[in-house]
């Protein structure tokens, strides 16, 4: 009884010390939200009070000077091709090193592991130097590319753990019914590895979609601007007025947090089974 | 596995298969490491077509740039209190949140929700905080810690970037401990209270020492990020006051593309590498000697 009662106290205690903590978490976004409803003289005078009413202007200001229709269509363009590349081609290559174990292939994995310690800034420098001279800065194609490049050696890795745990028999069978090794792959490995095609592209969105060095150093013209990219010129141009800038910050954040809504689960497994590998 | 008899469908599924990757990997990495080598040795400054070899001058230029080795040790104290301090409230969070509570999953959504937003915007959110909110609670309240703003001064500026970065990342490292707390097998746990352990010992001669393959996971990840910080640096503080949080990340990013000496800039940023990788590398390996098996 004693410690049934004590068990009780401490889960009412964790319960409410665990609140407290997500209150902290929570209440950053709070202040932004309520306050990208506000002119900018009541932000100032009292950045706690609520907004008198739902005005939308700073909205239709933000929205504007970020010029938010192109920026995020740029970093739709970006994420969603970036990720289908990197998840494709890095499964391909994972599956071909696992299925071919010669001196070369494993050496190459090896190489590619090793490298993922390499920080992008040892290679910003030098990057932004090659890709000038060829002419191929201020482009999200580029871009694009690059992420492949950058993103490439975590998903080979993660994907060569996973491809081990498929049987080769299967692929075999296919093999002998008179599938060519691109069939076997699209038909039979590829949909068997759903589950980690589904971690490594949860991995790579949340990296994509809100990286800023790389697309600051790579995209110069505003029409090509991402998202950070604009929200963060928007504030270096805007600074003073914070209500447009509060509305910035929200609509930057909006479409993350409607996915997150309702993928939340398969999102915080993603991580959860990225870590583990 | 059967193989293709013949070289050329040989060649042609390997390029098929390996290509892509290889090569973007090849271009994107690997070249513009090399070549960030060989950049070291000269004395580019982003504009002329020409450079010329200088050998290690670049090198011994590092050794004298007294900002660099300032904003150094600044990382170093700065990555210091971040992996103590993220990994610590990640590691509470995660305990508290895997014996069933109710409405756990609400929790750890909730701590999670700061890592969909990227570093720049995070960084955004809480200037406004520092400058305006706390600013204004401490002159209705007349709290002196919060009468002005902590971006202001130089010691306080930095313990707001410490503070982001818990805020940040804690939620992610929750994340993989709560994976490894559950992957601490029940029966272990039981046959100890069995045999009569307390929640406490079990908690330090059970799960922790089953759970070092997350911490060298958290750790690992907490360094790499401490050490490269970036965005939530140049939009929270701007490296200010006075450059007094300005990070090396930053540093090497000014040497660079602001002062234009790519030189420089580039054998800074390979000093860090090799500082970092040689840190990371022993934590991973004295990491690995720790690990048990259940």
């Amino acid at each position: 009884m004693d410690t049934a009662r004590r068990g009780l106290a401490g889960v009412w205690l964790k319960t409410i010390g665990l609140t407290l903590v997500l209150l902290l978490f929570v209440f950053p976004f709070v202040f932004l939200l309520i306050n990208s409803f506000k002119a900018n003289t009541a932000i100032t005078s009292n950045p706690l009070s609520l907004p008198q009413s739902l005005d939308w202007t700073n909205y239709r200001n933000a929205f504007e000077k970020m010029n938010y229709t192109a920026s995020f269509i740029n970093s739709l363009t970006v994420t969603i091709l970036g990720v289908a590349l990197i998840s494709l081609f890095a499964a391909m290559t994972a599956h071909y090193f696992v299925r071919n174990q010669t001196k070369f292939n494993q050496y190459t994995f090896m190489i590619m592991v090793a490298a993922m310690i390499i920080p992008f800034q040892a290679i910003m420098i030098p990057l932004v130097k090659i890709y000038g001279t060829l002419g191929m800065l201020d482009n999200k194609w580029a871009l694009i590319y690059m992420y492949l490049g950058f993103g490439s050696p975590l998903a080979v890795f993660i994907y060569h753990g996973f491809v081990k745990g498929v049987p080769a028999e299967l692929e075999e069978a296919a093999l002998i019914d008179g599938c060519t090794r691109t069939q076997t792959f699209f038909r039979i490995v590829f949909p068997v590895l759903t589950p980690t095609t589904a971690t490594i592209s949860i991995l790579n969105v949340l990296w994509i979609w809100n990286d800023f060095l790389l697309p600051s150093l790579i995209l110069v013209s505003p029409q090509n601007r991402t998202l950070p990219l604009s929200t963060f010129s928007f504030y270096g141009t805007y600074s003073v007025e914070y209500g447009p800038l509060m509305a910035g910050l929200v609509l930057t954040i909006l479409p993350v947090m409607l996915v997150y809504l309702f993928a939340q689960r398969y999102i915080i497994q993603g991580v959860m089974q990225g870590s583990i590998k | 596995m059967i193989k293709e008899k013949e070289w050329w469908p040989r060649l042609k599924t390997r390029l098929l298969f390996t290509g892509p990757t290889l090569f973007a990997f090849l271009t994107v990495m690997i070249v513009p490491f090399i070549y960030g080598i060989y950049l070291t040795f000269t004395n580019w400054d982003g504009i002329a077509t020409t450079h010329t070899l200088v050998g290690f001058e670049n090198y011994g230029k590092v050794f004298q740039d007294k900002v660099f080795w300032k904003s150094f040790g600044l990382t170093l104290k700065y990555v210091l209190f971040t992996v103590i301090l993220v990994n610590s409230v990640a590691f509470l969070l995660a305990f508290g949140l895997t014996r069933g509570l109710k409405g756990q999953n609400i929790f750890r959504a909730g701590f999670f929700v700061p890592n969909l937003v990227g570093g720049i915007v995070l960084g955004l959110i809480w200037q406004f905080i520092f400058s305006n909110v706390l600013v204004f609670v401490g002159e209705k309240t007349g709290i002196p810690l919060f009468s002005t703003s902590w971006l202001a001064d130089p010691q306080k500026a930095f313990w707001a970037l410490v503070i982001v970065t818990i805020w940040q990342y804690a939620g992610y490292m929750m994340v993989i401990y709560i994976a490894g707390l559950m992957s601490v097998p029940n029966d272990v746990l039981e046959a100890a209270s069995i045999d009569g352990a307390n929640g406490w010992t079990k908690l330090r001669t059970m799960t922790l020492p089953l759970m070092v393959p997350s911490f060298i996971v958290c750790i690992f990840l907490t360094l790499q990020r401490g050490f490269m910080v970036y965005d939530v640096n140049l939009s929270l503080t701007k490296g200010g006051p006075f450059k007094s949080t300005e990070m090396v990340s930053m540093h090497v990013y000014e040497k660079a593309f602001l002062s234009r000496d790519y030189g420089l800039g580039q054998a800074e940023a390979l000093v860090l590498f090799l500082l970092v990788a040689v840190i990371t590398l022993l934590q991973v390996y004295f990491g690995k000697k720790m690990e048990v098996e259940a």
